[in-house]
């Protein structure tokens, strides 16, 4: 009988790293990718939708696991979209309330994060079946590596499709703008690049790992 | 006799269903009126500087100025909560007009393209403009407010009212980078041309709306500040 209980994980570092490198919710899980590609045409746009998929993924997670042993598994989904619409709508009153200009540019990305996947996914798969400091942790964790991939997209796409950074002249007037990174394809293609990146050093560290485990089991043969 | 494995779990009842429900709705209400009441006054006064900082910048002369709301038999005095179109008038330390700055929108490349600008009765131009919510690409929708040689289309682009004052003398329209021969023209930017077209729809738009009243109204106008 005891065999059956599952016990909790306790809460390690790598709660809160997995989610920024190993298990990264845009470049491994591939969830959120509506926002990733629209709002990631200049830096200050990705950091902003970052911050408040941060504020809207730490505070559902954190009410979403105070509440678990509360929430009837029959209206669980529900339950999660009403937590999550409420930290939305909050932090759409608060972009309006710091910068109306940061509001007007994000237009209607920022209510619909609502319906981002990565943050009713982390609400069903992790907060409902773990404690309020493991999900915080871990949405922290999520949240930043999701803020990570977009600043990571944004810089690409405005560097080449704009020549600048933050807004800051980065090329010479002489350079010529490539048009598309600014526009939707531009979205796909440096995505798409950075995939092909990231799976390139995983696949060498991983190769690296099998050959030096080689290496030390013909050395403890001899 | 049935394992534990396929037992059938007890549902919860309905009554607990809907209290769940309901104390989660709750506190999401709780939760969104207090930082609606917490944010309320200071996006009000977010909206009122950007609309200040906007009239201002479209009427440079000005030093004070009223807001009128359109109807049906031409302007009444109004604040700037009213619903319903807008003007604003701007006023020297004299108490002349100075010019009327209004709002002009147009779907662009992106979304809906909003503009504060500035209208000077006397000469029938529109001389400068502020982009009050844009989300055109940047780089490249984004040059209406920077490029040098679009701007310049502002120095005075004609917006005349023709004699009947029922309509534009001259439909405000955007044409193709480096072929603009007349004064109602705008010079579209080179690979901004949706937006730089937009442009010229919202203010030829608002142009036919508006102008004809405020040149019917003219002595009204001058006189409502005194």
């Amino acid at each position: 009988m005891s065999q059956a209980i599952k016990k909790e994980v306790p809460l390690t570092l790598e709660v809160f790293t997995a989610g920024i490198w190993k298990d990264n919710p845009v470049f491994v899980m591939m969830l959120g990718l509506c926002p990733v590609l629209a709002v990631t045409n200049s830096v200050i746009n990705s950091l902003a939708m970052g911050i408040a998929s941060i504020f809207v993924l730490v505070c559902s997670n954190a009410l979403v696991s105070l509440l678990r042993n509360f929430i009837p598994r029959q209206v669980r989904i529900t339950t999660y979209i009403i937590i999550i619409a409420t930290f939305v709508t909050l932090v759409d009153y608060m972009i309006q309330a710091i910068s109306l200009d940061l509001y007007n540019r994000l237009g209607a990305f920022i209510q619909l994060i609502v319906v981002n996947c990565l943050i009713l996914g982390r609400a069903e798969a992790y907060a409902s079946k773990n404690g309020v400091l493991k999900s915080v942790v871990s949405a922290l964790g999520m949240g930043l590596g999701f803020t990570l991939a977009l600043v990571m997209l944004g810089g690409v796409r405005e560097l080449l499709g704009a020549g600048q950074l933050l807004g800051y002249q980065i090329f010479s007037t002489q350079f010529e703008p490539w048009v598309v990174m600014i526009l939707p394809p531009g979205g796909f293609i440096v995505l798409g690049c950075w995939l092909l990146l990231i799976n390139y050093i995983e696949q060498r560290k991983t190769a690296k790992l099998v050959t030096m485990e080689a290496a030390s089991h013909c050395t403890v043969k001899q | 006799m049935s394992t534990p494995e396929n037992e059938v779990p007890e549902l919860p009842s309905s009554t607990k269903l809907i209290t769940t429900l309901g104390l989660v709705a709750m506190i999401s209400g709780l939760l969104v009126v207090i930082v609606y009441e917490f944010t309320k006054p200071i996006i009000a006064e977010n909206q009122r500087l950007a609309t200040e900082r906007a009239i201002f910048k479209v009427l440079p002369k000005a030093n004070s100025r009223l807001t009128f709301q359109v109807s049906a038999t031409g302007f009444t005095l109004s604040d700037d909560k009213a619903n319903g179109p807008l003007i604003y008038a701007g006023y020297d330390a004299q108490l002349n007009l100075v010019g009327i700055a209004l709002n002009s929108a147009a779907q662009g490349y992106q979304d809906t393209i909003k503009l504060l600008y500035g209208y000077q009765p006397s000469t029938g131009c529109i001389t400068g403009f502020d982009v009050l919510k844009s989300t055109e690409t940047p780089g490249f929708g984004t040059k209406i407010t920077t490029d040098t040689k679009f701007l310049a289309n502002f120095n005075c682009l004609e917006a005349k009212v023709n004699s009947e004052q029922t309509a534009l003398a001259q439909k405000i329209k955007t044409v193709r980078h480096g072929t603009k021969s007349q004064a109602w023209e705008i010079d579209a930017i080179s690979g901004s041309t949706i937006t730089s077209n937009a442009i010229g729809r919202m203010l030829n738009q608002s142009g036919q709306d508006l102008h004809p009243i405020i040149m019917q109204n003219l002595e009204y106008l001058k006189k409502a500040k005194e």
